[in-house]
């Protein structure tokens, strides 16, 4: 009786066998290297390669391996200090198209990399390291659209020669038109429906004039929402990849909210800034025949009185010539007089544009200026927030077009290299399409990161030690057993978690040691049904034997229900609270295999198949 | 080593009418202290930002608090944590300080000042309306966790059962938030999450006893039930204790060793394993007898299982 077939002993070999191969990688700490990938259109190469490698030797640094593999190299270095030299030569001799950062780069041996090895992937608490929510918002998304549509609108029914005798924004974002007679009310509908399908016109009844309102359908918003979505991951990705950050984590939660995680960032107040600015460049031509009118007077239609930075008004033409949006690539230059200047290359739309009117205006002006909308949080008095925008328009620059221009410019008048820096960072990473701002903001110092992991790892060694010991006194021979399967539990746990490379989190570690307490849970109730049967006269074998038949459906319906828990604090939870979850579930499943099965077999190890007067439990 | 050298005869059941005059007063303690003190919010759910920074000297914090102060932030709480060389500041969400800039602005204005900014630990911000909706989500999922729950016992034993440990869970929740309610702790996200766990964790005890309830409807015939809950309390007693005993033991270890940021974790599921073994025991089954479940509730989606056939179980009043 309780005799182990083969088999058991060949799946009991399998399953130590995945554990300890899955957790091993965990051993091998991580060293100090530094990662170069290329943005936008550079492409790392061999050539790339050989440039760093020289770098590295110019900078006196002894490199222990460089590779160049999947469009990244990665150098590792002997130390944390090396790491931070390597990183600063190469921002400054390799150019702006690739982004240096500093990585702690893995050391699982090839063999167990080709088995799919890996160490655990530690969340933010753990490693140190910045992590927003960003809420995007959605009404300037709406808003900004419905602008575009405005300004389409009214240059179609110019093109098509329809006259209106009114057009205004309504509250709700609708566009209202007016006309003189139903004929031209009708026309405009079909023009307008005909080139915008995506707008629904609504003839409203008005004391004998005619009009409409046209508005985006559901669908249309809904699609523009996503666009904006879509466009700000893209632009704040961009962002990042500029400033250098290994391993960056940038999701959609929801729809309409950015989850950015930035592994190793120390100062936030840096990433912060960049992420979250909308600036970009707006190109004006001088109102040069009503100077007249630059500091007082009348504005004429068609023009509008812009500041200097220092405050000086300037009359611009109120028409954008183009944007940031027709730049394709920014970087820092000089101008010939030394200042900080950011030298501009347009797409071919803008370079058309930039030719055909510098060519039309040689001896006039033409004004760079700068817009920044800045969002801040403000609460009313019954404690609901708003983003309050404010968007701040400032002339850079306003030169005398001596030239035609074409694709390249530079802008200069600058104030300072940091600003010429941010600027042209900005400009190459292309613009949000919706302001973002934050709403969650977790920064965790690299010293409590290395603290976090020091005490998570202690609890797990204690609280394991305690259970242990106790199971021993309790139980002696079986408790040994289960003790056996506990570390078992816990190296699976380990394995599963590095295969699966689910994040673990310092709750994730709290997850892990309630899971050491509770998984002896299903050996402590079949060892009391053992004891009972004892205690009732039957035999020792056929104590075990139905110690273990009769607590099976007890043990599946308990850990069932804890694993109803546990699902649905992963569903609600955010990221630490989802690795509590995580780490709970995977020990709840693991744990039934290692108490019921794996105890099972070594019981039957030691008692199987012989005469026994008693055991000791 | 055992915990009782033989089977407990304890009357647990008859102990119902005291447990229900101890569960009440509990209950009632921590509805007052909800509703007249409420809880100590974390920022996760009230909002505002919370900073740790390290010096490499003792700094004052009367001194920082004062700068502060004089630059715009006089609603800021400066206190040590560990040494005298650990600062926390934290600021509430107010009309003027509610982005998540105003850890950078508090950093610059310390670095400016005498003290210096030392170095950043960690910070925190959460903002106005997403605190409210992390605590809207957090009571949502404690729902959905019982009926989730509630469903599942329907399910694998009746509705009474069903209620029964519901009720239970109840009970310890509400007691738990109680006791952080009365206690003043800090109630963050992690004690949430933990909490969760208190639900797992007691319906684990719960079910035990009830699948031993189950069991001993189909053993015991001749016994009412409420004499066959006594027994299969009993029976199952020193599983309940043990099985509480190592869960303490690691929390202990959590508590002492974890750090400051699974300390309330820690707390609660410690208050959370002692009440929920206190309710598997006194609440939960009681419940059940008061809803009147008899043993052909359950007998009918009984099949014989194996073993069945065996000897009944020597219990002796």
């Amino acid at each position: 009786m309780n005799k182990n077939p083969t088999w058991k002993y060949l799946v009991l070999l399998l399953i130590v066998a995945f554990g300890v191969i899955y957790a091993t990688p965990n051993l091998y700490q991580a060293e100090p290297g530094v990662q170069i990938i290329g943005l936008r259109n550079a492409v790392v190469d061999t050539n790339t390669l050989e440039t760093a490698k020289r770098v590295l030797e110019g900078a006196g640094l002894d490199v222990k391996q460089i590779t160049l593999e999947n469009g990244k190299i990665r150098a590792r270095l002997t130390s944390e200090e090396a790491q931070n030299t390597a990183r600063d030569v190469l921002r400054d001799k390799l150019d702006d198209s690739f982004a240096v950062a500093a990585a702690d780069l893995p050391t699982t041996p090839n063999w167990l990399e080709s088995l799919g090895g890996a160490p655990m992937y530690l969340g933010l608490d753990l490693r140190g390291g910045v992590h927003f929510l960003m809420q995007v918002d959605m009404v300037a998304a709406e808003k900004k659209a419905n602008d575009n549509y405005y300004e389409d609108i009214r240059k179609l029914l110019r093109e098509e020669s329809i006259r209106y005798s009114g057009i205004n924004r309504q509250e709700n974002g609708a566009i209202f038109l007016r006309f003189k007679t139903e004929e031209l009310q009708e026309q405009a509908e079909a023009a307008v429906t005909a080139a915008n399908p995506e707008l629904v016109a609504t003839i409203l009844e008005d004391n004998g004039s005619f009009t409409m309102e046209l508005q985006l359908t559901e669908s249309a918003i809904s699609e523009i929402k996503k666009a904006a979505l879509k466009k700000n991951m893209l632009a704040l990705r961009n962002r990042i990849d500029q400033l250098g950050v290994s391993e960056p984590v940038i999701q959609q939660q929801g729809l309409d909210r950015i989850v950015v995680q930035l592994p190793g960032v120390k100062d936030p107040s840096v990433a912060k800034e960049i992420l979250g600015k909308t600036a970009t460049l707006q190109i004006h031509l001088v109102d040069e025949d009503n100077a007249a009118s630059t500091v007082t007077g009348r504005v004429p239609t068609g023009s509008k009185r812009f500041y200097y930075r220092d405050g000086q008004p300037i009359l611009l033409k109120k028409r954008i010539l183009f944007s940031g949006d027709n730049i394709i690539d920014a970087s820092v230059s000089i101008d010939e007089n030394g200042g900080p200047a950011v030298s501009i290359t347009l797409d071919s739309k803008g370079a058309n544009i930039n030719s055909d009117v510098t060519g039309d205006n040689i001896g006039n002006r033409m004004a760079v200026v700068y817009v920044e909308t800045l969002g801040e949080t403000k609460t009313d008095s019954k404690g609901n927030a708003r983003l309050v925008t404010k968007e701040i328009r400032e002339v850079i620059t306003a030169p005398v077009i001596r030239d035609q221009l074409g694709k390249r410019f530079i802008i200069n008048g600058l104030d300072g290299q940091n600003e010429a820096k941010d600027l042209a960072l900005l400009l190459r990473a292309g613009s949000l399409a919706a302001p973002v701002f934050i709403i969650e903001e977790r920064t965790v110092g690299p010293s409590l990161g290395a603290d976090n992991i020091e005490k998570g790892f202690t609890s797990v060694l204690y609280g394991f030690l305690l259970v242990l010991l106790f199971m021993i006194v309790f139980y002696r021979v079986f408790g040994m057993v289960a003790s056996f399967a506990l570390v078992l539990n816990l190296v699976i746990i380990v394995a599963v978690l590095s295969l699966l490379q689910a994040t673990l989190t310092l709750p994730g570690v709290a997850g892990m040691v309630l899971t050491v307490g509770m998984a002896v849970d299903a050996n402590v109730l079949i060892f009391e049904r053992i004891r009972e049967e004892l205690q009732a006269g039957a035999a020792p074998q056929m104590s075990i034997h139905r110690g273990y038949d009769n607590a099976f459906s007890t043990i599946i319906d308990a850990n069932l229900t804890t694993l109803i828990a546990a699902l649905v604090l992963f569903n609600f939870g955010t990221g630490p609270i989802q690795g509590f979850a995580i780490t709970l579930s995977i020990g709840i499943a693991t744990s039934m295999v290692t108490a019921i099965f794996v105890s099972r077999i070594l019981v039957n190890l030691f008692y199987g198949g012989r005469r026994l007067d008693s055991l000791s439990i | 080593m055992q915990l009782f050298k033989k089977l407990t005869v304890i009357n647990f059941i008859g102990l119902r009418k005291l447990a229900l005059v101890i569960s009440i007063a509990l209950l009632a303690t921590s509805f007052y202290s909800l509703s007249t003190q409420g809880l100590n919010y974390g920022i996760d759910f009230s909002g505002g930002t919370k900073l740790e920074l390290v010096y490499e000297q003792d700094v004052s914090v009367l001194d920082m608090r004062a700068t502060l102060a004089s630059s715009g932030y006089p609603e800021a709480v400066v206190q040590h944590f560990g040494s005298n060389r650990d600062v926390l500041i934290r600021i509430p969400l107010s009309p003027e300080n509610s982005d998540a800039k105003v850890s950078d602005d508090v950093i610059k204005i310390l670095a400016a000042s005498e003290v210096g900014s030392g170095a950043v630990r960690s910070v925190e911000f959460v903002g106005p309306t997403f605190g409210k909706e992390l605590f809207e989500k957090g009571i949502l999922a404690l729902v959905y966790a019982l009926i989730g729950v509630m469903i599942y016992v329907a399910f694998r034993f009746e509705w009474k059962f069903s209620l029964g440990s519901v009720v239970a869970l109840i009970h310890d929740v509400i007691i738990t938030i109680g006791l952080f309610s009365i206690l003043q702790l800090e109630f963050t996200l992690p004690v949430l999450a933990a909490l969760l766990a208190v639900i797992g964790y007691s319906l684990n005890d719960t079910i035990v006893v009830f699948d031993r309830i189950r069991e001993n409807f189909r053993k015991l015939r001749e016994t009412d039930t409420e004499e066959t809950m006594n027994v299969s309390i009993n029976q199952t007693l020193p599983r309940t204790i043990l099985t509480s005993l190592t869960t303490l033991l690691v929390l202990v270890a959590l508590y002492f060793y974890g750090g400051d940021a699974l300390n309330g974790f820690a707390a609660t599921l410690i208050i959370g394993v002692l009440i929920g073994t206190y309710s598997s025991i006194f609440v939960a089954s009681p419940t059940v007898l008061m809803l009147g479940a008899k043993a052909e509730d359950l007998l009918v989606e009984l099949v014989e299982k194996e073993g069945a056939d065996q000897p009944e179980h020597p219990y002796r009043p």
